[in-house]
């Protein structure tokens, strides 16, 4: 029996469903509404929080390449994220660094730290990782708040601006394309490494850890790679905040802020690039439109965690791409 | 000289012993469920604080203690009621986020139930302290010395002589094998979260006249006792006392003899170091398996 013509809404359907695949899209989408947003924003109060947004999407992607395609949980990201940031801070400001200089060092400190951590621990099957992570962010955050003579301690360390070669960088307009720009490179980034063999070889390791390692790859040397490139990301998204806002608190390194950078992974969706930047979206705004809610903060985000977890396990992106995938299909 | 070390070694015991019930609360509730339950440390919370309340309202103190360790086991209940029963198929990663989100949900409401204060509790038998050898020891410290003890001995009766306590122990070295024979995992696994809150809740009873408790005093109990548990092998439980004490005495003398601003520290040095050099603990070798 001959099959009937596909009618034109079906076609327009397909490709609709095709579009909303293709990672390059994405991108191009993400890259549309960060040019038109500046319409919208009609104050620096409104810019302020855009790059904000901006600066936690960064961390929040890298971090979601390690939690949805390594199947590992960090707690200790807020340390790698202050650790750039008073890394920067300090060799920039006290040792009289250039800028760039301090923040490509204090950047790649960081990546060798995840290195000397992840190596010994993501050898080993089970969720070492969480808990070496965890141990280190506590670390990173008394050490910050204790060596005051180095960080000024609790009350914080002022930061100089971001200068390149005699450009001083100023206003939250400038700092807006910036903070974008960093975030667009990051999701290039991270959908590239999806792409690449790290990025397959860590989808085989979530199908059948098993199958994969007979196929010859190395599980270990894969997730160390993701997990060193999420801990820079973070450390750069560090840097940034940093230099920005002119003031770095030991808060920036506090257990409670690596657990929220976890929320935001999880509640955008994992294994989802821009599930990651959504929840960045969403979890930066909303405290900041629910200031009535202060006191009850905590209890939002412990309730928001747990149902993510039973109802939308995959997050919220993925969940309204599947239904976009069933649509589509119908 | 002696005498100081005494003090130290005192005062490292004492804090040991609670580290131990918490870390006795990780492994009961690892062995059930491969997940380690981050809101542990707000059971702790949870005893001290409504232990303060009781102590308020005017009950004697053998009456407190049993009702605080009660309102504690109710909440790790429903907790695994509500948000861990209904996910029991997922990953670990996801329970282990699910106990994340339930400690700041468990803390927000301490917030608002009490306040944001930081209240102590009256001690069990007066503050006289107790000289001996040259060293002075609260009484205080000796609640919790036999308190721990107790439990301890407590638990390993119910573990090695009751038929639930090892069809628990079963049910931690292989689910589907239990299973088969007839145990009903599920009912493991809410005994657990009872058992494990029950421990902590003991833990911040008798640690609150010394320390002090407030609504978010659990974080670093809770993030020490995971440190304990790991040193001490995660699901042993000699492992976990063993950890435990260990923790507490390193604890006591390196913020005596090397800086007390690094206290805090210690634990999770400790912990990377365990992680990097002995994955499976000193007493549980048997889960380390290398990639």
């Amino acid at each position: 029996m001959e099959r009937a013509a596909p009618t034109a809404s079906e076609l327009a359907r397909a490709r609709l469903r095709r579009w909303a695949f293709d990672p390059r899209s994405g991108l191009l989408a993400l890259a549309v509404v960060i040019v038109l947003l500046p319409l919208f924003l009609s104050n620096n109060y409104f810019y302020d929080i855009a790059i904000a947004v901006a600066l936690n999407a960064i961390v929040c992607v890298g971090l979601n390449l390690l939690i949805g395609y390594a199947g590992q949980i960090s707690l200790g990201h807020a340390g790698f994220f202050a650790l750039g940031g008073y890394g920067s801070a300090i060799l920039s400001g006290s040792q009289g660094w250039p800028v760039w200089l301090s923040m490509l060092t204090s950047c790649a400190a960081v990546g060798l730290l995840a290195f000397v951590v992840g190596r010994p621990t993501l050898r080993l099957k089970g969720h070492y990782l969480a808990m070496a992570t965890l141990g280190l962010g506590v670390i990173i955050s008394i050490v910050v708040s204790t060596e005051d003579r180095i960080t000024g301690g609790p009350d914080g360390l002022s930061v100089p601006p971001l200068a390149l070669f005699g450009w001083v960088v100023r206003g939250e307009h400038t700092w807006y394309w910036i903070a974008c720009s960093g975030l667009l490179l990051a999701v290039w980034l991270a959908q590239n490494l999806i792409e690449s063999p790290a990025g397959r070889a860590l989808r085989a390791l979530h199908g059948s850890e098993v199958a994969a390692e007979t196929l010859g790859i190395d599980s270990a040397r894969y997730k160390l790679q993701v997990f060193i490139v999420s801990a820079v990301f973070a450390a750069v998204a560090g840097t940034l905040t940093a230099h920005y806002a002119g003031f770095i608190t030991p808060a920036k390194a506090s257990f409670m802020h690596s657990v929220e950078l976890v929320i935001m992974v999880v509640f955008g969706g994992m294994a989802s690039v821009f599930g990651a930047v959504v929840g960045a979206l969403v979890l930066t705004t909303l405290p900041q439109l629910l200031t009535v809610l202060k006191d009850y903060e905590m209890m939002v985000y412990g309730v928001v965690l747990i149902a993510t977890m039973v109802f939308f396990p995959q997050g919220i992106v993925p969940t309204l791409a599947r239904w976009l995938a069933w649509w589509g299909r119908r | 000289m002696g005498s100081q070390w005494l003090q130290f070694v005192a005062s490292g015991v004492t804090s040991g012993a609670i580290y131990a019930l918490v870390a006795l609360g990780f492994s009961i509730i690892y062995n059930a469920s491969g997940a380690i339950n981050f809101a542990q440390g707000e059971f702790v919370m949870i005893g001290g604080m409504s232990a303060v309340t009781l102590v308020a309202a005017g009950l004697p103190m053998p009456v407190v203690v049993p009702l605080a360790a009660l309102t504690a086991v109710v909440v790790a209940l429903l907790l695994e009621k509500l948000a861990i029963e209904p996910a029991r198929k997922a990953s670990t990663v996801t329970l282990i986020i699910i106990t994340i989100g339930a400690s700041l949900l468990l803390r927000g409401l301490a917030q608002l139930v009490w306040d944001k204060r930081i209240h102590s509790l009256p001690a069990f038998s007066g503050d006289a302290p107790l000289q001996f050898m040259g060293a002075t020891v609260l009484p205080q410290s000796l609640w919790v010395l036999g308190g721990a003890a107790l439990a301890v001995g407590a638990l390993s009766w119910f573990f090695g002589r009751t038929l639930f306590g090892k069809a628990m122990l079963a049910t931690s070295y292989n689910p589907l094998a239990a299973q088969l024979v007839g145990i009903n995992t599920r009912t493991v696994l809410f005994v657990s979260f009872g058992l494990a809150g029950m421990l902590g809740a003991l833990a911040g009873v008798l640690i609150a006249p010394i320390t002090f408790t407030s609504y978010d005093s659990g974080i670093m109990l809770g993030l020490k006792g995971f440190a304990a548990a790991m040193l001490g092998g995660l699901g042993s439980f000699n492992g976990a006392v063993l950890g435990g004490l260990l923790l507490g005495l390193a604890e006591a003398l390196g913020a005596g003899f090397v800086s007390s601003a690094y206290k805090d520290v210690i634990a999770f040095v400790v912990l990377l170091a365990v992680l990097f050099f002995m994955p499976g603990g000193l007493r549980g070798a048997r889960r380390s398996d290398r990639v």
